[in-house]
């Protein structure tokens, strides 16, 4: 008997000190999994700000240059959004496609020549940092929002914006309303987990408006729920508000709101401590705002080839060293502007008139046009 | 009764049938209507069945727009797996269904029907005009080899002891051919996907778990207190924490423990986090059916002369495992479907790709269909599980002695 209760005693302290060890050793884990429960972001604002995991391993894990590694590799490996409609998805022909896959086949392009010479890995807004930083992938292109704890504490850099995005809110054009004020104790729907959440608390807050929260898990139920007018407005980014009025049953009965609840810088990263692969991804998505800015497309990209405009002769690589400084071969923007196209040709594919989003422009017209895209010189 | 009734009145009644079991509305009026509650009950309920009913017939044959599901007909199986490497996996599709055939042929019984459902989903899939030509080529050739395999298995000599080679390496077989490894050209992981992924976690976490679940559970019944104790405390461990947890340090965590340049793909972390997931549950089940086994059989085989190992092998664990056959299979089903977890980690398994499939903008709003149609996949495959595992506890006689 004394035995067995000596034994039994033994079983419960032994098992307590692993589960206390296994709660201190799990700490982190459960950050990383509880600071981002979005799961299925449809918006680029799924961030919920800080993420674990210092940028130490980013720094340490890229002793070698990456564009070595993407050669002897022969492909680029582009973390992605599998689930984006419009800026990342597989078609029914199982190809990636979408706004964000082409920047990464850009830089395919730029390397290879071939903007097919991608894989793309579907990443969960979870696990994509410590995908970039352990080296799985070499860029991470996945409707990142770029804020100040990413890019310090993180451990990456981000490349010029490539989608300016802001939070917006729809209603029904039944009901009026113009303004946020407007929305005093309304019925507002979000998806939860997600920044969206946090600004529009934070937003209805300084404006001193009460509302009522109805959160939401994913956004096709916030959808439902919005069409069968369980709720009075619901909010996520403006191109994923745009993109949903289209599949509404009465598109034209609905509007979004001109105010806009936050910032959503969307564009590529990498991690720190590779100075010239982060040139390349810089230079490679201003090669495509800068061919716009010169009028240069892939139709008539070969038209461009024997100018005497010294701006468009050194940005296709027949004068000067561009490409070469960064380690690309200097026809770089040519290969890219022939095979990709130029940003608005790539809006316009995936987002643009013709297709069902029919997204306008507005921030993201080039500088000329009044937009905030703009290329510093290739010079 | 009877015996109350004098001979001749009970002649009488023979025959002359009681009216209340005749037709349709004896039965009716006796099952349904025969108290005024009982027709009150029966009037709502059938009021209730014909709106469920109507409501999603109308549904699935007007308002739903299957097109999401017939042209991602390839996505929802295979995933993005490269479209003129396809012949690989139907080889393997090839040496599963003559795996089948033969069984049926010399087995009967279970494995038949099974063969037979088998045999009707391939006709299905032949007669529907979205699958491809060449997809129909292959399903007949699997048509005729599980025919072909079902005559010729009987008559084969040694066929019992071929086919069951044939499915202990099938496995690596068909992990062979999916991946290449270097003999054909190399398909990686990551694009395996749709129903093919969730199948191969799923198997491989069931087949896996089962002898690391016997091992722990033996170990957690064993004397030597360090294995006792291992095994309890890693029982315990893994049974306290949800498997997405299991999932989440296999993508997010392991890979930054790892040294640098060193690698594993993502699928086999998540294949292992699946099978370490699965073996803990596995193990106390085991245990379970140890438990039930009286003293009697273990001092039995020691008088008899046997050594621990041989105890065990022919007579502890045979009579063990019989005895928990249904909770080794609920464990197999819940975990089939747990694998749903992985499209939450980045994977593309089914789910994953029904949630990759909806992005697609030809097809926005059409989730419904989506996922009505993956859950009838799922469907399917766990009931043909519980199914199997009905009759082989009828066969092994569980619960009837």
């Amino acid at each position: 008997m004394g035995k067995r209760k000596n034994s039994l005693s033994v079983l419960l302290a032994s098992l307590f000190l692993i589960f206390a060890l296994f709660l201190a050793g799990c700490t982190s884990d459960e950050d990383a999994s509880t600071d981002e429960p979005s799961t299925t972001d449809d918006g680029g604002s799924d961030d919920g700000g800080s993420d674990t995991t210092s940028g130490d391993e980013g720094e340490s894990s890229t002793e070698g240059s990456t564009l070595a590694t993407v050669e002897d590799r022969g492909y680029v490996v582009v973390g992605g959004n599998g689930q984006l409609p419009g800026f990342g998805y597989v078609n029914s022909d199982g190809e990636n496609v979408g706004f964000d896959v082409d920047f990464g086949k850009a830089i395919a392009a730029a390397i290879f020549d071939d903007p097919e010479a991608i894989e793309v890995r579907p990443l969960s807004a979870q696990e994509r940092f410590t995908a970039l930083q352990t080296g799985e992938i070499d860029i991470l292109i996945r409707n990142t929002t770029w804020t100040t704890t990413r890019d310090t504490e993180l451990g990456t850099h981000f490349a010029p914006t490539t989608f300016y995005d802001g939070q917006g809110i729809m209603v029904t054009k039944e009901s009026g309303i113009t303004t946020l004020a407007e929305l005093e104790g309304a019925r507002i729907g979000v998806e939860t987990g997600t920044t969206t959440e946090l600004n529009l608390a934070d937003q209805f807050r300084k404006l001193g408006i009460t509302y009522e929260q109805v959160v939401f898990d994913d956004s096709d139920s916030l959808v439902e729920a919005y069409e069968s007018g369980s709720v009075d407005a619901w909010t996520t980014d403006k191109s994923g508000l745009v993109s949903r009025q289209a599949t509404l049953t009465e598109p034209e009965a609905h509007k979004i709101l001109s105010e806009a609840l936050s910032k959503e810088p969307l564009g590529p990263t990498v991690r720190q401590g590779d100075d010239q692969w982060f040139n390349i991804v810089k230079w490679v998505t201003f090669a495509t705002i800068e061919a716009e800015e010169l009028g240069i497309n892939s139709e008539n990209i070969e038209e461009f080839m024997d100018s005497e405009d010294p701006v468009i002769r050194r940005f296709l690589g027949n004068e000067g060293e561009l490409g070469a400084m960064m380690g690309l071969p200097n026809d770089f923007a040519y290969r890219v502007i022939k095979h990709v196209g130029n940003y608005d040709e790539i809006f316009a594919r995936h987002l643009g008139p013709d297709t069902v989003f029919n997204l306008e422009r507005g921030l993201n017209e080039n500088w000329t046009n009044g937009g905030l895209l703009y290329s510093p010189p290739f010079r | 009764m009877s015996s109350s009734l004098k001979p001749e009145e009970s002649v009488k009644q023979t025959l002359e049938p009681p009216k209340s079991t005749l037709g349709i509305n004896g039965w009716l009026k006796k099952n349904l209507f025969n108290s005024f509650f009982n027709s009150i009950l029966t009037v709502v309920s059938v009021l209730v069945i014909y709106f469920i009913l109507k409501g999603s017939i109308t549904w699935v044959f007007t308002t739903a727009q299957w097109a999401v599901v017939t042209e991602n007909y390839r996505l929802f199986m295979v995933g993005q797996y490269t479209i003129d490497q396809l012949w690989r996996v139907w080889t393997c599709l090839g040496f599963v269904s003559l795996l089948f055939g033969l069984s049926a042929g010399i087995w009967k019984g279970t494995i038949r029907n099974l063969s037979i459902v088998l045999m009707l989903l391939y006709l299905v899939h032949t007669i529907v005009p979205f699958v491809s030509s060449t997809g129909k080529m292959w399903l007949a050739i699997n048509i005729a080899i599980i025919l072909a395999g079902y005559f010729i298995g009987p008559r084969l000599p040694k066929s019992k002891a071929i086919t069951l080679v044939g499915w202990f390496i099938s496995f690596p077989l068909i992990i062979f051919l999916l991946n290449g490894f270097g003999v054909f050209s190399p398909v990686k992981t990551n694009i395996w996907g749709g129903l093919l992924l969730t199948l191969l976690i799923s198997v491989v976490a069931i087949l896996g778990s089962f002898p690391i679940g016997i091992l722990l559970a033996l170990g957690r019944t064993s004397k030597l207190p360090i294995i006792k104790y291992f095994c309890i405390t890693y029982i315990e461990i893994i049974r306290g924490i949800p498997l997405i947890t299991v999932f989440f340090m296999a993508q997010i965590m392991i890979p930054l423990f790892l040294p640098e340049g060193f690698e594993i793909n993502n699928v086999i972390r998540v294949m292992i986090g699946a099978t370490l997931f699965t073996a803990a549950y596995m193990a106390e089940n085991v245990r379970g059916g140890l438990q039930s086994l009286q003293r009697g059989q273990f001092e039995a085989a020691k008088a008899i002369g046997l050594n621990p190992v041989h105890s065990m092998a022919f007579i502890i664990m045979p009579q063990a495992l019989r005895a928990v056959i249904p909770a080794i299979v609920g464990q197999s089903i819940s975990m089939f479907k747990d694998t749903t977890l992985v499209a939450i980690v980045g994977l593309i398994d089914l789910l994953g790709i029904a949630q990759t499939v909806k992005a697609n903008p030809e097809f926005l709003g059409r989730h419904m269909e989506v996922y009505v149609f993956i859950a009838l996949v799922y469907w399917v495959i766990a009931y043909s599980m519980s199914y199997s595992s009905r009759r082989l506890e009828k066969s092994l006689g569980v619960g009837e002695r």
